[in-house]
């Protein structure tokens, strides 16, 4: 569904991505962990352009995103991304943050879209905020809704930068059991996380990144349980 | 004083429909400079800060006796005194709204722009239906002392015989040698036009707050 070849990334002088090369099948669950500063981010974000790579392509269902000529915005809108800070739209309700891109870029009617996103409050156990705005929710509240954004696209890939980073701690819980229910229901996704008990148990492949490379990949047994490499390991004791 | 009365009254509604057209003319064309100075393109932004700057520094009355007898002695073509009033007047708050819109549109937040973008939209449909409409809550009340500025210094087309409010005043006083009168009486007026109008926009500021 989604292959990368040879991806590079480079502020100015700082090079930050020194050549990805991995491909994300149909349904599979990828979990991306690394220390601070090691790219993961920023490779998440070359995914869907948000940042343009330097050099090496990203194919995402058959098509060259990185083709200059290629219409990112159709790409896109198959491409779900949620946020470590949510990046809800403040003058918009609950239901306008959903709806407004299924209208505007999907032209879908407006109840046809609302109907739909009552439908997917109702999975991300929000139907009574259908009507506020995100400065009255609480953090996890926000990040399910921006969950939900992403998902009235109908996107055949969801996208997460570091979801529950930005969270009190007791609100973690409330996004991962959305994000594994949406594992459950074989949706394709690339996960960028510090919680390693989700990566353990939702994740059906482990990338563990370091210095802007693919240190490491494996099944959590393979990862979590024999590391091979010393940078892994060393990783793995800290956060553990 | 009362015997002139229709002096003035008729001098503010040309007062009025004058700042009206120049506060229209001038956010349309002030959120077009704003956005070519933040465009990638990088003609377009040195095109849209010369124009700035050019405005910002030279005085509005040079740029109105330009607009009023440099333009049609080039192009041969006579606008009315009204139009070419509107044309100065806007092209001159455009710069000044251009900078208050590009404050406002900076002031955002990048991960909404982001946000928008990832969820397929272009970067028009963003910025007309996520970023403007935020940046204009944060801007309205830079925008609205804008519009004080506008009825204000609109007062200067008098110059090119514009019957505006000052104009008239001016009539009122060579009629009537009273001076001092005639002058509170003007002032008087564009005080209370500027006041309902900052009290308008103190409502709206409120109202767009509460949406929140």
């Amino acid at each position: 569904m989604i292959e990368v070849n040879g991806l590079h990334k480079s502020f100015g002088k700082l090079q930050v991505l020194n050549g990805i090369d991995i491909t994300v099948d149909k349904g599979e669950v990828v979990v991306v962990i690394g220390p601070s500063g090691s790219g993961k981010s920023t490779f998440l974000r070359c995914l869907n352009l948000l940042e343009v790579p330097t050099k090496g392509d990203v194919i995402f269902e058959g098509s060259r995103i990185t083709d200059p000529k290629q219409d990112i915005n159709k790409l896109r809108r198959k491409m779900g991304m949620v946020f470590q800070q949510f990046n809800l739209f403040p003058h918009l309700s609950v239901l306008g943050n959903i709806t407004i891109a299924p209208v505007r870029v999907l032209s879908q009617s407006k109840t046809a879209a609302e109907d739909n996103a009552r439908r997917l409050l109702r999975i991300v156990g929000l139907e009574d905020k259908a009507s506020s705005y995100p400065n009255q929710l609480s953090g996890g509240q926000k990040q399910r809704i921006a969950i939900a954004r992403a998902l009235a696209m109908s996107p055949d890939v969801m996208l997460f930068d570091e979801p529950t980073s930005a969270l009190d701690p007791e609100m973690v819980g409330e996004v991962l059991d959305v994000m594994k229910k949406l594992a459950a229901e074989g949706m394709t996704m690339v996960v960028v996380t510090h919680e390693m008990g989700f990566a353990r148990e939702v994740g059906d492949r482990i990338i563990f990144m370091d210095g802007g490379v693919i240190v490491e990949q494996g099944t959590p047994a393979e990862v979590f349980g024999h590391p091979q490499h010393p940078r892994t390991r060393d990783f793995l004791a800290k956060v553990l | 004083m009362p015997d002139y009365i229709d002096y003035f009254l008729r001098g503010a509604g040309i007062t009025l429909s004058l700042s009206f057209f120049t506060v229209v003319f001038g956010v349309v064309l002030g959120v077009i400079i704003a956005l070519m100075r933040m465009s990638k393109t990088a003609p377009l932004r040195w095109l849209a800060t010369a124009y700035v700057e050019f405005i910002r520094g030279t005085p509005l009355l040079v740029q109105v006796f330009i607009i009023t007898y440099g333009v049609p002695q080039i192009t041969q073509v006579n606008i009315p005194d009204f139009t070419s009033g509107v044309i100065a007047l806007s092209i001159n708050s455009a710069a000044y709204i251009a900078e208050i819109f590009r404050a406002g549109i900076q002031s955002i937040d990048k991960g909404q722009m982001e946000a928008a973008r990832s969820l397929g939209m272009t970067n028009g449909l963003a910025m007309r239906r996520i970023i403007l409409p935020q940046a204009v809550k944060n801007i309205l009340p830079a925008l609205g002392n804008e519009f004080i500025v506008v009825v204000k210094e609109s007062s200067i087309v008098m110059v090119i015989g514009i019957a505006d409010l000052m104009y008239n005043a001016n009539v009122v006083r060579g009629m009537t040698f009273k001076s001092f009168e005639t002058l509170i009486a003007a002032a008087m007026v564009y005080f209370i036009i500027t006041f309902t109008l900052s009290k308008f926009l103190g409502v709206a500021e409120r109202r767009l707050k509460t949406s929140d």
